[in-house]
């Protein structure tokens, strides 16, 4: 029997994503029409003999606890979710629930971080990890010299075996990094033990209890990781297919593109089809069953309607989502761009971002998550957002700015962030 | 003698019509200013109606370049019109006053008065009052004033009770008077003696002396009044203009589902389902509105397409261009003649040479080469 565990933080955590995660959490975000961790329990439902998901973060119950429950009902499988009662680091959160993760034995366990969008390759990860007898085996993937110093660093020895690994290195140290995807054995909480175990002894003789964090604050990468390699028991298993963080608002639409286009190879029916009922489809674009689009709209490619949304009669929508319950009025354009939920976009209004994707002249570039303001202090240009319930009024244009939830627009803004 | 006989009874104008009309580019790199259609009618035909309409039968074009195009299409219409048209040819540019001495020998083929205007105003022209203000007080020549918001901007004129002007006064620092020169003139044809065929401003070099010498008279313009020679003012003329014709005739402006204000529309021009077109625009003939689009504050011109769901605001679009779907266009942007703005683009300000197809949008005001 197979495990899987997501590690979703808290609410203290994925604050760039903001004004997004303001009033849902980060990881319920819908992104190709499905909240973000939907994306990984699908890919946990594909692996055969996988028992349980469990669910590891600092929000209150109470934020995750619908959703839970239809997952359950949605993929009929044990899915539960673990409440930190403190932050504890991607790895003492493991280590706390240890046993629930331990309970009914399984052989070996998937460790997700939910921030990240892939095409989680876990059978194969699952092979590679049994046939090396592997504690832990990291999905790697290929990135630029220049990004790699952003990411978790490793070297590889012929047979797959870690040989090195640093976690965002000021130097250069290699290509090859950890993209936050792992299979583990059970064996691995006897490491985190003894982690804990010197991490306890440090702090008593240190009394290094000043620095903020849990006694029990334990880091997967910098705690565990670093401590495996060279061991020959870390293993990373190289994959070429997409895969990208999911940090800031803007990265959402690059994952939006890339999780439509997965659909498109394992799963077209979730797709709009080109002549589609309701109104006139450019490539890959997701209509949430419930949502209401005037035929004369023409929405794609790229595109995600959210439940009950409302598009109007000659409405544009190019490269965005529209969340739940938003509505667009006639003959408005969105382009690059992320409407929130219950928001309202007026007749002939135009919304549009810019987009900040890869550089795809760039072999294995990854997505920039630039800072807010250049060093200018202006504003970088990036993908328009509207919090949720934010109105903009006819005929008004909102150009590379980030509305705030409920605000009420009657003026046109470009480059601005509306507090 | 003989010849001075039989034009006694002839009214004349003299129009600067001037150089390029730089200040209205890129319309004018396809077609001379005084051609361009200001609400659905060449700029200078407004002129040479309302001249007509009181009673001149002669209008000199004082021009400064080669004005063939200028000739051919305004010699029909001056025909139809009844008015002889005579084109006056400055080799070398000779101001606002050098083109009166160049056509002096038509100018005072007779003793009676004759116009002169600026050919960049558009007002209610006042050319019958004129006439009867300038014989009443008798004097060399008359000007016409128009009242103005902030005359620190321009050159005022100080006048007294009656109308008879005491001084000019550039750019006042201080409140002096609110009255500027409108651009339009009755002058006695003594006045020429005061002009010598060399460049002379009739502004700075003729006028001062003239008021000097108690020759000089104002009268107050009603109604609107601007000087269009720039985009900007352009709109707001035709803005006044429409305005004007709702007072006047408003059978002339057009009505119909999706008509908001005062919108001037060609017979031939066709507009689509589900448009809002207005307040204040002009739409020229052959000029196709598609279903779905807005436009406000424009002038259309000839041939011009707006596609479906586009939303226009401040603008000039030139003949024979194209705004593609879902484009946004606004901050007087003016596109030349055959201009193709692709589908979805957002154009702010931007002036485009003719001939040019748009791909990326233009956010900040540019000129497009």
């Amino acid at each position: 029997m197979l495990k899987a565990v997501i590690l979703i933080g808290g609410p203290l955590k994925g604050t760039r994503f903001r004004p997004l995660s303001l009033d849902i959490p980060k990881p319920l975000f819908p992104v190709a029409g499905l909240p973000m961790i939907q994306h990984h329990i699908e890919a946990c439902t594909r692996v055969p003999n996988l028992g349980e998901i469990l669910i590891i973060g600092s929000y209150p119950t109470s934020d995750l606890h619908q959703f839970v429950q239809d997952m359950t009902q949605m993929y009929g499988l044990s899915i539960r979710y673990l409440q930190e009662f403190t932050a504890l680091g991607t790895a003492g959160g493991m280590y706390h629930f240890r046993d629930q993760i331990r309970s009914g034995s399984p052989e070996c366990f998937f460790i997700m971080n939910g921030d990240v969008c892939a095409d989680f390759p876990l059978q194969d990860m699952a092979k590679f990890h049994i046939s090396k007898h592997s504690l832990v085996t990291v999905m790697a993937t290929e990135a630029t010299r220049q990004q790699s110093l952003n990411y978790g660093c490793m070297v590889l020895k012929k047979g797959g075996e870690v040989d090195h690994y640093v976690e965002k290195p000021s130097t250069f140290v290699s290509t090859l990094i950890n993209c936050g995807v792992y299979i583990a054995s059970s064996d691995i909480f006897q490491t985190m033990a003894d982690t804990f175990y010197a991490n306890q002894q440090q702090e008593k003789l240190l009394q290094l209890n000043g620095n903020g964090k849990d006694p029990a604050y334990m880091s997967f990468e910098q705690d565990v990781l670093m401590r495996l390699a060279g061991s020959d028991r870390l293993f990373a298993l190289p994959v070429t297919t997409w895969w990208s963080q999911l940090k800031s608002a803007g990265s959402a639409i690059y994952a939006n593109r890339h999780y439509l286009a997965l659909y498109r190879q394992s799963q077209p029916a979730r797709l709009c089809a080109a002549v589609h009922g309701k109104c006139h489809i450019i490539g890959d674009v997701y209509i949430h069953p419930t949502a209401t689009v005037h035929p004369t709209a023409v929405l794609g490619p790229n595109v995600s309607v959210g439940a009950n949304a409302m598009v109007g009669p000659g409405v544009r929508i190019r490269e965005s989502i529209v969340l739940a319950e938003a509505q667009i009025q006639a003959h408005s354009i969105i382009l690059h761009s992320i409407v929130g939920r219950g928001s309202r976009v007026g007749e002939w209004a135009r919304v549009e971002g810019t987009p900040c994707d890869p550089n795809p002249d760039k072999p294995f570039a990854k997505m920039e998550n630039p800072p807010l303001f250049n060093t200018n202090g202006k504003l970088n240009p990036s993908i328009t957002i509207l919090g949720t319930c934010v109105s903009l009024t006819a005929e008004k244009i909102l150009l590379n700015s980030v509305v705030l939830p409920h605000k009420n627009l009657t003026r046109s803004f470009k480059n601005e962030i509306i507090l | 003698m003989p010849e001075k006989k039989k034009k006694l009874d002839t009214m004349r104008a003299l129009i600067l019509v001037g150089g390029y009309g730089t200040r209205l580019r890129p319309l004018t790199l396809s077609r001379p200013k005084p051609l361009v259609e200001f609400a659905n009618k060449p700029m200078l035909l407004h002129q040479i109606e309302a001249l007509v309409e009181a009673g001149v039968t002669e209008v000199v074009l004082a021009v400064s370049y080669r004005a063939e195009q200028m000739e051919k299409e305004l010699g029909e219409e001056a025909k139809k019109l009844g008015v002889n048209l005579i084109f006056s040819h400055e080799s070398e540019p000779l101001g606002t006053a050098g083109p009166l001495a160049l056509a002096r020998d038509v100018l005072s083929s007779s003793n009676d008065p004759f116009f002169v205007l600026n050919s960049d105003i558009i007002c209610d022209f006042p050319f019958k009052e004129l006439v009867n203000f300038h014989r009443n007080h008798g004097r060399e020549g008359t000007i016409v004033v128009t009242k103005v918001e902030e005359p620190s901007k321009y050159g005022v004129v100080v006048y007294g009770e009656g109308g008879r002007i005491n001084s000019f006064i550039e750019k006042p620092q201080e409140f002096v008077s609110n009255k500027i020169n409108a651009g339009m003139y009755i002058l006695n044809p003594s006045v020429l003696n005061r002009i010598k065929l060399q460049p002379t401003s009739i502004e700075k070099e003729v006028f001062p002396g003239m008021a000097q010498d108690g020759e000089l008279y104002a009268m107050e313009l009603q109604g609107f009044w601007m000087d269009v020679g720039q985009p900007k003012d352009f709109l707001t003329g035709m803005c006044m203009y429409l305005a004007s014709l709702r007072q006047k005739s408003p059978g002339k402006l057009y009505s119909g589902p999706g008509i908001v204000g005062n919108v001037l529309v060609d017979p031939t021009a066709k507009i689509g389902e589900g448009c809002r077109i207005g307040p204040n625009v002009t739409v020229g003939p052959g000029v196709i509105l598609e279903d779905g689009c807005c436009v406000k504050k424009c002038t259309l011109l000839k041939g011009a397409t707006v596609k479906e769901h586009a939303w226009l605001e401040g603008c000039i679009v030139g003949w024979r261009s194209v705004v593609g779907r879902w484009v946004r266009m606004e901050g007087t942007t003016v596109l030349g003649e055959d201009v193709i703005v692709k589908d979805e683009l957002y154009i702010n300000g931007g002036q485009v040479l003719p001939h040019k197809s748009i791909a990326t949008s233009v956010p900040e005001p540019q000129i497009i080469m």
